[in-house]
């Protein structure tokens, strides 16, 4: 009786799996349940870098992630946002993903919004250009030379805000929030060859990449996914925005999909015992 | 001819971008500049080139009436759908209202965030059937893959808290990502790095002409 439970456990309908795994990951979202999340100090030093920097300063926030990616780097790039904006820091961003560029755009300019800053004097949205490398590399020279016109056709020398900016030196710092391969191109270019100083966010799947880059310094700062964004949220003193609300999900999914190893590999083996696996 | 023209151009620039990088004269600058503008051209023309493809490949699968010749149609017709509403809406981009940007949220952001969360269901099903601690090096990557997992959310902290710190599986998780993860990550890249400058050499040099077609 007890090996045939652990056979029809080996061969489960995989249909089961995903029935519990959007129960268990769409239950914790319509009920909010609070979690600890405890801060990891290569969040805290992207928080501190941005914190330090006295108000007008330029920080420069690339962003490369498109509606795939828009549930972990969205929320990440809002809460970095957030916080420039509200230390009147003005921002400059780029969009080298061509289908996020409409999504990015909308999440600089909402953020924007919230704080009441101004197009042109507070934040310049550049757009996209093709060939992330070579646009990076010729940013490091002179913006203008790949943006020579914002994202909504204005001349660079006509916003107020270009005054003085030519190059990545003239940035206090950049955060790159990037779900692409292409973040590798920020640390060769834009940090390796043009000295800037560079902290990444990037989706959890990749996080892992980039440990060797923060450990070199070569990056000052890493957030990983939907939990790196819930971190800063907190720092920024907004605990029940999205990331930390989406928690609970990550947090029981993660649980039950451990439970789903554990007890596939015991069906696996007491089957293997009885010579039916 | 036919060969060497396309040589030669590769060795000139190969060797005068190495070159440059470690000559700040304002003329190695200025050349520099105007290949980092040509590359982006080029990069802008390869779009043409790649939708070009995308057409031939669906206009043959309709054609020959290939499997999916069907989901074929759809994709070329959201191309010449969407490229036409973006070229004749002057604001397609700033106007929140138009049809442009509509699609964009209410279309393709949908589809694109939907297939991406599918990828949930998946794992979660390749982990229940595949993931066996068949051997001890299979055995450390599960284990090493749970207490990344779990300590790399809330509730692991939750669940090992009560422990000293150094056991908790957040701290247990930074351990693997800072020593294990970074010596094997480091070593792929410094391997990684080594083989592109070889190649690069190669392809400069003119020893590796793969790149030149031909089949040889």
């Amino acid at each position: 009786m007890a090996g045939g439970i652990w056979l029809k456990l080996a061969n489960l309908d995989r249909r089961w799996i995903y029935f519990v795994i959007g129960v268990v990951t769409f239950i914790p979202i319509l009920f909010y349940i609070e979690v600890e999340v405890n801060i990891t100090p290569e969040v805290e030093s992207v928080y501190h870098r941005v914190d330090s920097l006295a108000p007008g300063t330029v920080i420069m926030v690339p962003m490369e992630f498109s509606p795939s990616t828009m549930a972990e780097l969205e929320p990440m790039a809002r809460a970095v946002l957030r916080h420039c904006f509200s230390r009147d820091l003005r921002v400059l961003s780029t969009a080298l993903q061509i289908d996020g560029i409409i999504l990015i755009e909308k999440v600089l300019r909402e953020s924007a919004v919230e704080y009441g800053k101004k197009y042109g004097e507070d934040y310049v949205f550049l757009g996209y250009k093709p060939d992330a490398q070579s646009v990076i590399l010729s940013m490091g020279e002179n913006f203008r030379n790949s943006f020579p016109r914002d994202y909504y056709g204005d001349y660079l020398d006509d916003l107020p805000m270009m005054n003085g900016i030519s190059n990545y030196s003239n940035m206090a710092c950049i955060v790159n929030i990037n779900a692409t391969s292409g973040v590798d191109y920020w640390i060769n270019y834009a940090n390796g060859r043009y000295g800037a100083e560079l902290a990444l966010g990037v989706t959890a799947v990749i996080a892992t990449d980039y440990y060797t880059f923060l450990q070199s310094n070569q990056i000052f700062g890493l957030m990983g996914g939907l939990k790196g964004a819930a971190e800063y949220e907190r720092l920024i003193g907004r605990p029940k925005d999205i990331a930390n609300r989406s928690m609970t999900s990550v947090s029981v999914a993660h649980v039950f999909i451990i439970l789903f190893i554990i007890i596939g590999n015991v069906a696996y083996f007491v089957n293997r015992r009885k010579g039916q696996g | 001819m036919r060969r060497e023209v396309p040589l030669t151009i590769v060795f000139v620039c190969g060797a005068f971008m190495a070159f440059q990088y470690f000559v700040p004269h304002h003329v190695s600058a200025t050349v520099y500049q105007y290949a980092l503008n040509w590359t982006i051209i080029i990069g802008i023309f390869t779009l043409v080139v790649g939708i070009g493809s995308l057409i031939n490949v669906h206009y043959d699968r309709i054609s020959k009436r290939k499997p999916t010749w069907r989901y074929s149609i759809v994709t070329l017709a959201a191309l010449a759908f969407m490229a036409t509403v973006g070229v004749l809406s002057p604001n397609a981009i700033t106007d929140t209202q138009g049809l442009f940007l509509k699609m964009y949220f209410f279309v393709l952001s949908p589809v694109q965030a939907t297939m991406f969360a599918l990828l949930a269901f998946f794992i979660a099903s390749a982990a229940y059937r595949a993931f066996r601690a068949k051997t001890v090096l299979a055995t450390l990557l599960l284990l090493s893959a749970v207490i990344v997992m779990l300590g790399r959310v809330p509730i692991g902290e939750t669940l090992t808290g009560w422990l000293p710190e150094g056991l908790r599986f957040s701290d247990i998780s930074k351990y693997i990502l800072d020593y294990p993860n970074t010596a094997a990550k480091r070593a792929i890249y410094i391997g990684v790095g080594l083989g592109i400058a070889g190649t690069s050499l190669k392809i400069i040099l003119g020893i590796e002409r793969t790149w030149l077609g031909g089949g040889k």
